[in-house]
């Protein structure tokens, strides 16, 4: 049986952290496989919501009363939390939204809207999500600008001979990935980030498939922009985080209006908050945020740099056990890896392995992961995919190349 | 257990060697019939008899075992039916992968294999893919279509 020895966490006791590990699938126990999905949430989690809705609910920056106080106090201690985790200079840099994807319209909307020209760049690369391709496809269209895109080499990495070529003056933003939520890619944040601000570019990292599995320091990489989702990071659904460096908010317009952002309301015009309040508007998710404060202690108590160990052995013992399996290609890079691994099998296509899979208990996700240049790049339709958390343990692997063998035999 | 009641071995052998599988140089209608949602695709030319019944009708595509034995199994049967019997069939065949209390209509025959479907919601799309690519057939008469079961 293969351990992972990693400091001194006890993974297993952090595994029981987590109430849902123990649901049946089909009468086996739940092999969860999903996380780069969403991960799922651990008690303390779940308590801090639970918690808040009991105690301290109100709606923030409005009453003046005992428990609006206390909701306000929580959530705006919850951005200085976020703040620290990612290395932020300041709470302010921090805006809360829905997750990754509205964070990244935030930014094509309200600062792509005013800077981009007609005869700029954005560039990006073949292995983005579709989350940070079509809003700079709605941006490019609406104003004439064009984008560009790094290519994808057939070992999952960026091909970056390239960007020389692509990374031009007229490029006015590079927005990329962290890690691919296919390939498990890991880019080479600030070495991309120092080029394209070499050439005068600001940068936007989507950091979904990396917030909640290793160690972020937005000086250190040097970004504009940051993007990511909390339920990915044992955090809630319906909250998310956009990281942007001070002078740069300072610099951009509102992009939704209501309540909260302003200073003050006249029937023609009204003036605005500065950041992070100019760009929230309405109601926050304040639970949300508070339940991101509490997944990200809960992370930290573990410790990033433990739980990218922890998870680089099981995606690299996983995708050496995979190739065990008969007519497979597995995607991605041989070396370092994110915490997945995709995969094709000759003889199964992705849902009906997946339909299969579940029927053991396992939880895998096969189709396009929302990457579907990417899928077109490696002439696949869809892939299927295991994705890993902490909560993980080698056996859990061993059991899913057991199914994947049944998988194999039933359907050739 | 669920899963053989869904990849019946009949079905198993239509998705490994797909009947009706090729091009049909002299068909009426050729739509192509597309499942975003799992990249499935199915090609179908269909060619019409005087009455306006499936004179012949072929298939070329890929994607899950579920849509290609699906189409497999639909060429079959529907191949010299008239437009009523394609319609009347279509119905029956739409009950019978989502209505949990469907007595499998007779009039199905080899089709009824691909009951277990109504247990797996998410592949509903998967089987019915081809009944909609030949309902467009029978509404467009002629030329080309396309037809997604994610309507844009
Ligand atoms: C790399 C990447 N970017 C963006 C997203 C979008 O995240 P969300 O759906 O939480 O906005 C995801 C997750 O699906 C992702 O994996």
């Amino acid at each position: 049986m293969h351990k992972v020895a990693v400091g001194t966490v006890d993974w297993n006791a952090r595994r029981e952290d987590f109430p849902i590990l123990h649901e049946q699938a089909h009468g086996h126990p739940l092999i969860y496989f999903d996380s780069a999905a969403t991960s799922q949430k651990p008690r303390p989690v779940i308590e801090a919501l639970r918690n808040f809705y009991e105690h301290d609910n109100a709606n923030v920056h409005r009453g003046l009363h005992t428990l609006s106080s206390r909701a306000t106090e929580a959530y705006e201690k919850a951005r200085q939390r976020v703040a620290e985790y990612i290395g932020a200079a300041s709470a302010d840099e921090i805006i809360f939204t829905r997750g990754t994807t509205e964070s990244i319209n935030l930014v094509a909307q309200a600062w792509g809207g005013k800077f981009i020209r007609e005869e700029n760049v954005i560039l990006l690369t073949g292995m983005e999500h579709h989350s940070n391709v079509v809003p700079w496809q709605l941006l490019a269209e609406r104003i004439g600008a064009r984008l560009r895109f790094v290519p994808v080499l057939d070992d999952g990495t960026l091909d970056l001979d390239q960007l020389p070529s692509l990374l031009t003056p007229e490029v006015k933003l590079f927005a990329f990935t962290h890690i691919s939520n296919s390939l498990g890619t890991i880019n080479p944040v600030a070495e991309l980030c120092a080029k394209a601000h070499a050439v005068g570019a600001l940068t936007l990292v989507d950091a979904a498939q990396s917030a909640g599995h290793m160690p972020i320091d937005v000086r250190e990489l040097g970004c504009d922009f940051l993007a990511f989702s909390g339920h990915k990071m044992c955090g809630p659904t319906g909250i998310g985080v956009l990281y942007g460096r001070a002078e740069v908010l300072d610099s951009m317009p509102p992009w939704h209006g209501g309540g909260e952002m302003i200073v003050s309301v006249a029937l023609e015009k009204s003036t605005f908050k500065k950041a992070p309040h100019r760009f929230e508007a309405g109601t926050p998710n304040i639970a949300g945020a508070i339940g991101l404060a509490a997944a990200i202690d809960y992370i930290e108590h573990i410790g990033r740099p433990a739980i990218f160990e922890h998870d680089s052995q099981l995606a690299r013992y996983a995708a050496e056990r995979i190739k065990e399996l008969p007519g497979i290609r597995v995607f991605g890079p041989k070396e370092e890896r994110g915490a997945l691994v995709g995969f094709v099998m000759e003889a199964a296509h992705p849902h009906d392995l997946t339909t299969f899979a579940d029927q053991y208990g396992l939880a895998m996700r096969g189709g396009h992961h929302c990457n579907q240049p990417l899928m077109r790049r490696f002439g696949v339709s869809g892939t299927t995919r295991a994705s890993f958390y902490f909560y993980n343990m080698m056996e859990e692997i061993d059991r899913m190349i057991e199914i994947l063998h049944a998988a194999a035999r039933f359907f050739k | 257990m669920e899963i053989e009641e869904l990849y019946q071995e009949v079905i198993l052998d239509h998705s490994r060697r797909p009947r009706n599988f090729g091009e049909l140089p002299d068909a009426a209608v050729l739509v192509h019939g597309d499942n975003p949602a799992c990249g499935d695709e199915i090609h179908l030319a269909v060619k019409f008899d005087p009455d306006g019944g499936l004179e012949d009708i072929k298939f070329t595509g890929h994607g899950c075992a579920i849509s290609q034995a699906s189409a497999s199994l639909m060429t079959m049967k529907l191949k010299k039916k008239s437009r009523e019997e394609v319609m009347g069939m279509l119905r029956a065949f739409h009950d019978l992968v989502t209505d949990e209390t469907n007595d499998a209509s007779k009039a199905l025959g080899d089709l009824r294999v691909m009951q277990g479907v109504r247990k797996f919601p998410q592949r509903v799309k998967c089987a019915m893919l081809p009944w909609r690519a030949v309902e467009q057939a029978l509404e467009q008469g002629a030329g080309e279509a396309t037809v997604s079961t994610e309507p844009s």
